[in-house]
C-alpha cells in the first residue's frame, strides 16, 4: 500500500465510504471579507514611527509638485532686464521724473511708499498690528490661564533680573541701548532724507528696547512700559495715519486746491506728510517688535 | 573687485542655506541664520538698496533670531533653561 495517496485516489476512497475527510473545514473555501485599503492607517499620528517612510515618499513628492509648478511659472515670465517687459511702463517714467517735485522727498523709496503707495503701508502696518493682537490673545497672561506654578516661576525671574550680577550684559546694554534707540530714531526722522523709514527705524528702536529688556528684566521696563501704552501707542499710530491719510477722500486724488505745503526738498520739515506717517509706523512697528519679546518671555508687556 | 567680493558674498549665501537645512541642532541652526541675513544685509547694500539692507540687519539678524530663540525655549528644545 502507497504511503502516499493522489488527491483522486483520496477522491475515490471518500466517494465509497472508505475515509473521511479530517478538517473538512480546511477545504472549504471561505470567502474572505475584502480588506478595504486603510488609507487612514498609513498616515494616522498615534504611529508616525512606523509610518515614517510613507511621510517621507509624500513630502518628497509634494515638494517635487512645487518646485515643478515654481519652475515653470519662472519658465513663463518675461525674460530679466528685457526693455519690452510690462514693467517698463510710464509708471515708473513718471516717478523717476516727477517723483521729487510731486512727494518732496529726496529719499524716493519713502516718497513711493508713502505718498503714491500710502494705503498699501497703511495695510501692513494693519497686519504688523493685527499679528501683535493674534500674540497678545494667545499668549498674554490674564487671572483666567495662570497657574501657581508659573507665578512662581515669575516671581524667580523678577528675583533674578533684581538680584543676580549680570556685569557684561548690564553694561554693554546701559551703553549701547541708548545710542542704538537714538539711532532708530535717526533713521525714523530722517526717513524722506537718506535711507531707511518707518520700519526699518521702528525695528532698530525694537531691538534697543529688546536689548534693555533683556539685560534689566521686564519690572524695570514697565516703570515706562506698561500694556497701557503699548495699546495706546499702537491704537494711536494706527489711527493718525488713517487720518493723516484718509484727507485725499475729501480732497480727491490730486488734493487740487488744499494742496500741503512741500517744502524744499532736503530740508526734514518738508515733503508733507510723509514724516508724520513715518513717525506713526515707526512707532508702530517698535512697539511690535518689542510686544512680541515680551509676551513671548513672560506673556506681559 | 567688487565683483569678486559678490561672488563669494554669494558662495556664503548659499552655504549658509544648505547648512541651516542640514543642521540638526536648531540652537545652530538658529545662528547660522543670523549669519545668513547679515550676509545677505550686504548683498543689498552692493545692489544698491540700503533701505533694504537696514531693514535687514535689524530685522532678519536682530529681531527674528530673538524670536526663534525665544519659541525654541517656549518648546522646550534649548538647554540649560529652566523649561529645557
Amino acid at each position: 500500500m502507497k504511503d502516499k495517496k493522489s488527491f483522486w485516489e483520496h477522491l475515490k476512497a471518500w466517494v465509497d465510504g472508505e475515509e473521511v475527510i479530517l478538517n473538512a473545514d480546511k477545504y472549504i473555501a471561505t470567502r474572505t471579507p475584502k480588506e478595504s485599503l486603510n488609507w487612514h492607517k498609513f498616515f494616522s499620528v498615534q504611529n508616525v514611527k512606523e509610518n515614517k517612510r510613507n511621510y517621507a515618499v509624500l513630502s518628497v513628492g509634494i515638494t517635487a509638485l512645487f518646485i515643478g509648478i515654481m519652475l515653470s511659472v519662472v519658465d513663463a515670465l518675461p525674460e530679466f532686464g528685457s526693455p519690452y517687459n510690462p514693467s517698463n511702463n510710464e509708471v515708473m517714467v513718471r516717478y523717476l521724473e516727477k517723483g521729487i517735485e510731486e512727494t518732496g522727498a529726496v529719499n524716493f523709496v519713502a516718497g513711493m511708499i508713502l505718498d503714491y503707495r500710502a494705503f498699501d503701508t497703511f495695510g501692513e502696518a494693519n497686519v504688523l498690528f493685527l499679528a501683535v493682537m493674534c500674540v497678545v490673545l494667545l499668549l498674554k497672561k490674564d487671572k483666567k490661564n495662570y497657574s501657581a506654578k508659573e507665578e512662581q516661576e515669575n516671581q524667580e525671574d523678577d528675583f533674578f533680573d533684581t538680584n543676580e550680577k549680570r556685569p557684561i550684559l548690564q553694561i554693554g546694554a546701559k551703553m549701547l541701548a541708548p545710542m542704538v534707540i537714538l539711532y532708530g530714531i535717526y533713521v525714523v526722522l530722517n526717513g524722506h532724507l537718506s535711507p531707511g523709514g518707518g520700519f526699518s527705524g521702528g525695528s532698530i528702536i525694537g531691538a534697543g528696547l529688546i536689548l534693555y529688556a533683556s539685560a534689566y528684566g521686564q519690572k524695570k521696563m514697565q516703570t515706562f512700559f506698561t500694556f497701557k501704552t503699548f495699546t495706546k501707542i499702537c491704537a494711536g499710530g494706527l489711527l493718525t495715519y488713517c487720518a493723516c491719510k484718509s484727507y485725499s477722500f475729501f480732497t480727491g486724488a490730486n488734493h487740487v486746491g488744499y494742496e500741503i505745503p512741500k517744502g524744499i526738498p532736503g530740508n526734514i520739515l518738508s515733503a508733507g506728510f510723509i514724516l508724520p506717517l513715518n513717525i506713526c509706523v515707526g512707532l508702530i512697528v517698535a512697539c511690535t517688535m518689542y510686544g512680541f519679546y515680551a509676551l513671548f518671555t513672560k506673556g506681559d508687556i | 573687485m567688487s565683483t569678486e567680493i559678490q561672488i563669494i558674498l554669494l558662495a556664503f549665501l548659499v552655504a549658509c542655506a544648505l547648512g541651516v537645512s542640514l543642521t540638526k541642532n536648531l540652537f545652530i541652526a538658529v545662528i547660522i541664520f543670523m549669519g545668513y541675513s547679515s550676509i545677505m544685509a550686504v548683498i543689498w547694500l552692493f545692489l544698491e538698496s540700503p533701505d533694504l539692507a537696514i531693514t535687514e540687519a535689524a530685522v532678519g539678524a536682530g529681531v527674528d533670531s530673538v524670536l526663534f530663540f525665544l519659541t525654541l525655549k517656549k518648546v522646550h528644545i534649548l538647554k540649560g533653561t529652566r523649561e529645557g
